[in-house]
């Protein structure tokens, strides 16, 4: 389909007037809504993940086509039936308690919301007790948590702790990342998944989806 | 503001110029070319036919500076022009006339052959921060007296860029001189539009040989560009003093300009050379020592002081490994040269002094010459004026990763270098195989090699090309030249 691959390379530009546009006419030639999300959104999202991957984009630009790959699920929405994965799920992040550093931590929630994932963000110095409470409360799918100190990394494993003192602990996971943080310590507290950098927690949470 | 680097008073630069030209007048060189010679005495200068000395009267030398062109474009295979050799540009170019080659696989020095020639050049041709190839090694599976034309013959047939080379003998010339002629058609869109750069090189003291002194004229009489490469060696064959071996180096590349302006009033010519420290300990010439590079930036100035654009070998390392050693010193030549604004630095993949080429290490330097040139554009503000309104924006949006301004000025105000230049984070180098500096550049040797896309030359004069060295190599009795076909990389 001409338009689907229209939508696709206009969406890797990033031009979020251009694909809500592409969208509606894709609608008016009757595709099914699914069908445009799926060969057209999703289809030009996978390449530019591609080429972040191979450096030959940055994130400004996989930012910027998450942006009109917003602008074309917008128009979409009214038309996406329950079983289309629009929402690529839903996740709590926060700097953990006593911890006052968020940039990664950001950085982490700007990329989930490129990637397509509901991002519901508690900010820093988070409590186990929120993050378990928030992610119950909204049915998310995963909890990332970031930690720039050595002395603010057992944070985290309370968290964990909570989750399974609640029973949460097998429909919440959870990622953790931040400077100090290791696979190794990741492993020990029992964490799902260690995402190194922003780019990887993001590759992190959508294993755990997926 | 273009940052610079500044070695030389004004009042010492114009001192030691004239230190050289009263070693010219007074001293002279000695010149073993009856051609040069008669060339000189016709034009005022006093022959001592005994010494075979030859005193340059000052006003010809100044006549001679006057003459000289203050720049001159390069253009490759294609006609198309790749450098402005004027002003402050900076253009990089392979290291040249190596006798050795790194091998990746064993670590050794080895001697070259037909194979590493073409991998070399198929690998200068994706080097995107060196613009000209140059004829970087010797092949030891052709007769020596087909040794140099057979390497411009490769580099012709295999990259579009182009040369920085020289000839060994006199009678060499004439096949180099066809072999251009094959790729530009004829001798005035030769001379139009250049498409190799010659060296000359004076013999430290003081002296021009037959060969180097008939190889000047020549290129000189075509428009072949020239660059003169003086070697004073401070402490041996020229003064232990920086100044001192400045002042020789005048005279000596001097001398070279005289002869050209009057061979070919005009002509094209680079004020280049290099000189080194010479390392008493091990009677070395250490090209990565500071005084080397000292000496190569200050008479950088002196040229462009006079008008007349430059060259310096420089940006290379006298390691034995692509080690530390040589990241380091090949890094403050370059940079040193780009602040400089030496117009053509010959350095990028050299090793130990002059004598070994390595293609892993020209992946590397080529990084080197990405930085150097960002730092050479200098810091200049683009839309950061006023700046209330960007950093409103910053605190409204939480982030400037996707502003405008961010969008239309990060890859012009930053340098993204290759992969081989390690940037990630330890946990994801770690996951992504812990690789040495090494393993990368090879890896990068060998995805550049499976990438290269064969020269634009039209066929026929890469057939024109084989029949002139075939029939060269003939006369030296050589049947056949080697196997050109690479049999692509054997430590992949």
């Amino acid at each position: 389909m001409e338009i689907l691959s229209q939508i696709a390379s206009e969406l890797q530009r990033g031009a979020d007037d251009e694909v809500r546009t592409l969208t509606k006419s894709a609608l008016e030639q009757s595709l099914e809504a699914g069908v445009i999300l799926e060969e057209g959104l999703l289809a030009g999202m996978q390449v530019v993940g591609e080429r972040f991957r191979a450096h030959e984009v940055f994130l400004p630009e996989v930012l910027l086509a998450a942006r009109a790959m917003h602008a074309g699920v917008e128009i979409l929405e009214p038309h996406l039936g329950k079983t289309d994965a629009h929402s690529r799920g839903k996740v709590v992040i926060g700097t953990v308690q006593g911890d006052l550093h968020d940039i990664g931590k950001n950085l982490v929630g700007i990329m989930l919301s490129g990637a397509g994932f509901e991002v519901i963000d508690l900010g820093k110095d988070v409590s186990p007790e929120q993050f378990v409470e928030t992610a119950r409360d909204s049915g998310a799918d995963v909890i990332g948590m970031s930690a720039l100190l050595t002395t603010t990394m057992p944070g985290m494993k309370k968290v964990i702790a909570l989750l399974k003192e609640r029973g949460l602990d097998s429909s919440v996971r959870t990622v953790v990342g931040g400077a100090p943080v290791t696979e190794k310590y990741a492993r020990e507290i029992g964490a799902d998944s260690y995402g190194f950098d922003a780019a990887r927690a993001v590759e992190c949470v959508k294993e755990l989806v997926g | 503001m273009r940052p610079r680097l500044q070695l030389l008073s004004e009042d010492l630069l114009e001192r030691i110029v004239d230190e050289a030209l009263d070693l010219l007048a007074t001293l002279g060189i000695k010149i073993q070319n009856d051609n040069a010679v008669a060339l000189l005495a016709d034009h005022g200068a006093t022959v001592d036919s005994e010494s075979g000395r030859v005193a340059f009267p000052e006003s010809l030398v100044t006549e001679a500076i006057s003459k000289a062109p203050s720049g001159f474009a390069l253009y490759d295979c294609l006609g198309k022009q790749t450098h402005d050799l004027s002003g402050d540009n900076v253009h990089f170019t392979p290291g040249s006339s190596g006798i050795t080659v790194l091998d990746a696989g064993t670590g050794e020095m080895r001697t070259p052959v037909t194979d590493d020639f073409v991998r070399f050049t198929k690998l200068t041709s994706r080097m995107q921060h060196i613009e000209a190839q140059s004829t970087a090694f010797i092949c030891s599976d052709v007769p020596e007296p087909v040794q140099d034309s057979y390497r411009l013959f490769l580099c012709l047939l295999y990259c579009e860029k182009p040369v920085v080379t020289g000839a060994f003998t006199i009678e060499s010339y004439a096949l180099m001189r066809d072999l251009q002629l094959a790729v530009r058609g004829s001798a005035e869109a030769l001379g139009e539009r250049p498409l190799t750069i010659f060296s000359a090189c004076p013999t430290a003291p003081l002296k021009w040989s037959d060969v180097t002194a008939q190889n000047l004229l020549d290129c000189a009489a075509d428009s072949v560009p020239i660059e003169f490469v003086s070697m004073p060696l401070a402490g041996f064959m020229g003064p232990v003093t920086i100044v001192g071996s400045l002042v020789q180096h005048t005279a000596e590349t001097l001398s070279g300009v005289v002869l050209s302006q009057l061979a070919n009033s005009g002509c094209p010519v680079l004020y280049g050379g290099s000189p080194a420290a010479f390392d008493i300990r091990y009677e070395t010439t250490p090209m990565g020592a500071i005084e080397t590079q000292m000496i190569d930036c200050a008479y950088s100035e002196i040229g462009k002081h006079l008008g007349i654009p430059t060259q310096a070998y420089i940006g290379l390392s006298d390691a034995k490994a692509l080690d530390a050693q040589a990241g380091l010193e090949t890094s403050m030549g370059a940079t040193l040269a780009a602040l400089t604004g030496v117009n053509s630095v010959s350095g990028p993949g050299m090793l130990d002094f002059e004598r070994c080429i390595s293609m892993e290490k020209l992946v590397v330097d080529n990084e080197i010459c990405g930085l150097t040139q960002r730092l050479i554009r200098g810091i200049v503000p683009k839309d950061d004026f006023p700046a209330l309104p960007l950093f409103e924006e910053m605190l409204r949006e939480g982030h400037l990763l996707i502003a405008d301004h961010t969008r239309k000025h990060l890859r012009s105000e930053h340098h993204f270098p290759g992969p081989v230049i390690e940037r990630a984070s330890l946990p994801r180098w770690q996951a992504e195989g812990e690789t040495t500096l090494g393993e990368r550049a090879h890896r990068e040797v060998v995805r550049h090699l499976e990438e290269y896309e064969p020269s634009r030359v039209a066929d026929d004069v890469k057939k024109d090309l084989v029949e002139l060295m075939t029939a060269e190599a003939r006369r030296h009795g050589l049947d056949r030249l080697p196997d050109r076909e690479s049999q692509g990389d054997s430590e992949a």
